[in-house]
């Protein structure tokens, strides 16, 4: 069905046709007609956040938390560049949504003109694809093409870059189409041969592990179920990174909890002994491996992807799979089941009770003693508290969002958004914004870092306007906590401009905004003042004034192998060697 | 895409068809790369080799199928194994690229590329010039009487060996189009 339209009418008319119910937005002059559009019509809403980075950030916690692709729309020039940082988290996080953003009037293009910038180049780089759309008739395709690219394969961020006079001509509407048109139809099913030597190996393994990732939770609810079906049926234990939390339960009996630098000893060392290593949609980040040339030395490894660049890009797999989890993990499970569900039932008896070995390390112990609330302390009280609530969780980059990880158990995917590959500062505020949008029942708290807050700490305005009760819960430290741990490991505790001076009141800072603020400083009162918090009906900074010199731990310090791990009580002096200093 | 020669889909899985060695030997790969003809497309490609650090020692670009809209894209890199395989998959998942060949590696090729030289001289050093290009087969496509402009076609070797011949002979200017390459049968 085609219809003439201005083309700002096509852009609100495709959106509306690809079932986008929320755009997060800024609006200005390139854009104008656009808004002028949003203004007629009630079926998208637009929510106006307080500086483009937030808009994207929300999107992104609007797609994370539901599986579908999130949309912002901001204006040309410093619109664009604004995106930029969020363009580049969602790409390295995988995170699907769409990007529009005005651009100057094709005939001014390339003059300077006012709020030009060359959008389309700079968000190349940190885009999966980018379109300038120089004629009316061909924005509708383009816009489908858009949601097609950006949702298929490894998903990712897209960005159209719509000129001011493309908006206002009229051109013709094409609704989407069922068959698809795109050449761009990444490969979901995986290899057979390559399936049935995964079972085989599978059915031998006698110290097996599944290390999962983002790409479970991407692949959909269908792959986390059939990933939970395969894990309780084999009887192996499970990891997971911390983009791939809640795609298997962390009270499921094979959970050894999160892996990588400051994940838990039992994970990394069953990663450092397996003899088979199962690799779900996960990508071998360095936050994961340690040093490469350590890493599980006697392991083979299946890996899993559908990005083919990410098989063989940091560790090579002994047996590669491309394909989609879901579609893959359909096709293991049969295999499997059809040659007689087998495993080495002996040999995994020994090497749970290895694990079993391992966890009585207690890893995450700490000590809450005296009148200051230790972190871990606040975060054991919020999972206590809010377990049971329809509960989702964003989080912010630092210490803060290591011990979330460590501390908050995930039994759902889509519940925990955090900012994985890019570790942006500012990303869990305008995240919780988008989350609390799409389950505006649910509870949505930020696990913050004051440092980290404050970077996006504008939002507070979009909360308060669009009546979203996100709950801040800030472990004020009064210092970039994560540099901070560095510089005492690695430059001598000399601690450059690592602290957080002239930091606001934050209940009062609350209150200027209109919403409630609650400072919690005593360990004996904080239960109460998290309840006061999940009580009130409205966002909530809660300052929670906690331990200024508290280290994260485990941690693999730079340049170690998973096996080198340093534990809470265990002496820092020199764990970080030269070769490591060099490592962020 | 069969009229332009090109065997579709035979790096498809390129993860699979790796060679079991990863040795840390640089090899030199011709790589070819088709892509649909749209703006910003050769940005990409390019992009792709400097943001990741690849190397490109020659690159082509020309429209070959017009009305397919689509390009091709020869690139001569560099790299281990292990790197060639990932600038392959890297090119493979940029979007409007349709096809990465190695044609290095995926049976015999031909290479084959332009180049102009501008040798200016006198006497007896432009007879040895005149004469040298006669061996070389390269054609006089621009004469005075102080020079001359030559061109030449064939290996990007047997073109740096013209030019090293050249160059005591008043060689003043080279323009050399890159490396285009196909494989060899069908």
């Amino acid at each position: 069905m085609t219809r003439q339209m201005t083309g700002a009418k096509i852009v609100v008319q495709a959106l509306k046709d690809q079932g986008v119910e929320v755009v997060f937005g800024y609006p200005g002059g390139a854009v104008l007609p656009i808004y002028d559009e949003i203004f007629q019509q009630n079926a998208i809403r637009h929510i106006l956040v307080r500086h483009e980075q937030a808009a994207i950030h929300a999107a992104e916690g609007y797609a994370r938390s539901t599986g579908k692709p999130g949309v912002a729309l901001v204006t040309s020039g410093p619109g664009a560049t604004n995106a930029v940082t969020g363009l580049t988290d969602a790409l390295l996080d995988s995170i699907p949504i769409i990007v529009f953003s005005g651009q100057v009037p094709t005939f001014m293009i390339g003059n300077d003109a006012f709020q030009e910038a060359d959008t389309v180049g700079i968000t190349r780089p940190c885009t999966k694809h980018n379109w300038l759309v120089r004629e009316t008739d061909a924005l509708s395709s383009t816009i489908h093409e858009a949601f097609h690219v950006a949702t298929s394969g490894r998903p990712g961020p897209v960005l159209i870059d719509v000129p001011k006079d493309v908006q206002f001509a009229n051109g013709t509407y094409e609704a989407p189409t069922k068959t698809r048109t795109s050449h761009y139809q990444p490969q979901v099913k995986g290899d057979m041969d390559e399936i049935t030597k995964l079972v085989d190996a599978l059915e031998r393994a006698k110290r097996p592990i599944f290390y999962t990732g983002g790409g479970v939770i991407n692949s959909g609810s269908a792959a986390c179920q059939l990933l939970r079906e395969l894990v309780d049926a084999t009887g192996a234990p499970i990891t997971s990174t911390l983009m791939g939390l809640g795609a298997y339960p962390a009270n499921g009996k094979g959970w050894l909890g999160m892996l990588g630098m400051h994940g838990l000893y039992e994970a990394n060392m069953a990663m450092h002994d397996c003899d088979l290593m199962i690799n779900i949609g996960a990508r071998f980040d360095d936050r994961i491996t340690g040093t490469i040339d350590h890493f599980s030395p006697n392991s083979t490894k299946v890996h899993i992807d559908i990005d083919p660049s990410s098989i063989n890009k940091v560790i090579r797999a002994d047996i590669p799979i491309v394909g989609d989890v879901g579609h893959v993990l359909e096709d293991v499970l049969k295999v499997w089941k059809a040659r007689g569900r087998k495993t080495n039932t002996e040999a995994m008896a020994k090497w749970w009770k290895k694990i079993e070995e391992w966890k009585t390390r207690d890893c995450l112990s700490y000590k809450q003693t005296g009148k200051i609330i230790k972190p871990q302390y606040a975060l054991e009280r919020l999972e206590a508290l809010t377990k049971d609530h329809d509960r989702y969780i964003t989080t912010e980059v630092g210490q803060h969002q290591m011990w979330a990880a460590q501390f908050l158990g995930f039994n759902d995917p889509h519940r925990w958004m955090t900012s994985g590959g890019l570790g942006t500062m500012g990303y869990g505020f305008p995240a919780s914004i988008g989350v609390q949008l799409a389950h505006p029942e649910s509870l949505v708290i930020n696990v913050a870092g004051e440092a980290s807050w404050l970077m996006n700490m504008q939002e507070m305005g979009t909360a308060i306007q669009f009546d979203l009760p996100v709950k801040q819960f800030i472990l004020n430290n009064e210092r970039l906590g994560m540099v901070r741990q560095w510089q005492e490991l690695l430059h001598g505790e000399r601690y450059s401009h690592s602290w957080s001076e002239s930091l606001p009141d934050f209940v009062k800072l609350a209150e200027a905004f209109g919403a409630k603020g609650i400072r919690c400083d005593d360990p004996e009162k904080l239960d109460d003042a998290i309840i006061e918090m999940l009580e009130y009906d409205g966002p909530v900074i809660f300052d929670c004034l906690v331990e200024k010199h508290e280290n994260c731990f485990p941690m693999i310090p730079s340049g170690a192998a998973h096996n080198e791990m340093l534990m809470g009580n265990d002496s820092t002096g020199d764990a970080i060697g030269a070769k490591g200093a060099v490592l962020v | 895409m069969s009229a332009l020669k090109i065997k579709k889909g035979s790096n498809k899985h390129s993860a699979y068809n790796l060679r079991p060695n990863f040795s840390d030997v640089t090899e030199r790969h011709t790589l070819a790369v088709l892509v649909d003809n749209e703006a910003g497309v050769l940005a990409r490609v390019i992009g792709l080799f400097s943001g990741r650090g690849y190397n490109i020692e020659s690159l082509t670009v020309a429209e070959v199928d017009h009305l397919g809209k689509l390009s091709r894209i020869t690139i001569v890199t560099t790299g281990t194994p292990q790197v060639i395989e990932q600038i392959k998959a890297q090119l493979g998942r940029i979007v409007p690229v349709h096809d990465v060949h190695d044609l290095t590696v995926e049976g015999a090729s031909v290479e084959r590329e332009l180049a102009l030289f501008k040798v200016a001289g006198e006497g007896d050093k432009r007879v040895e010039a005149l004469r040298l290009a006669d061996i070389f087969r390269a054609n006089v496509v621009d004469s005075t009487l102080e020079s001359f402009v030559f061109e030449i076609t064939g290996t990007p070797e047997k073109i740096d060996a013209f030019a090293d011949l050249m160059r005591p002979l008043g060689l003043e200017e080279v323009a050399r189009t890159g490396v285009a390459a196909l494989s060899r049968g069908v």
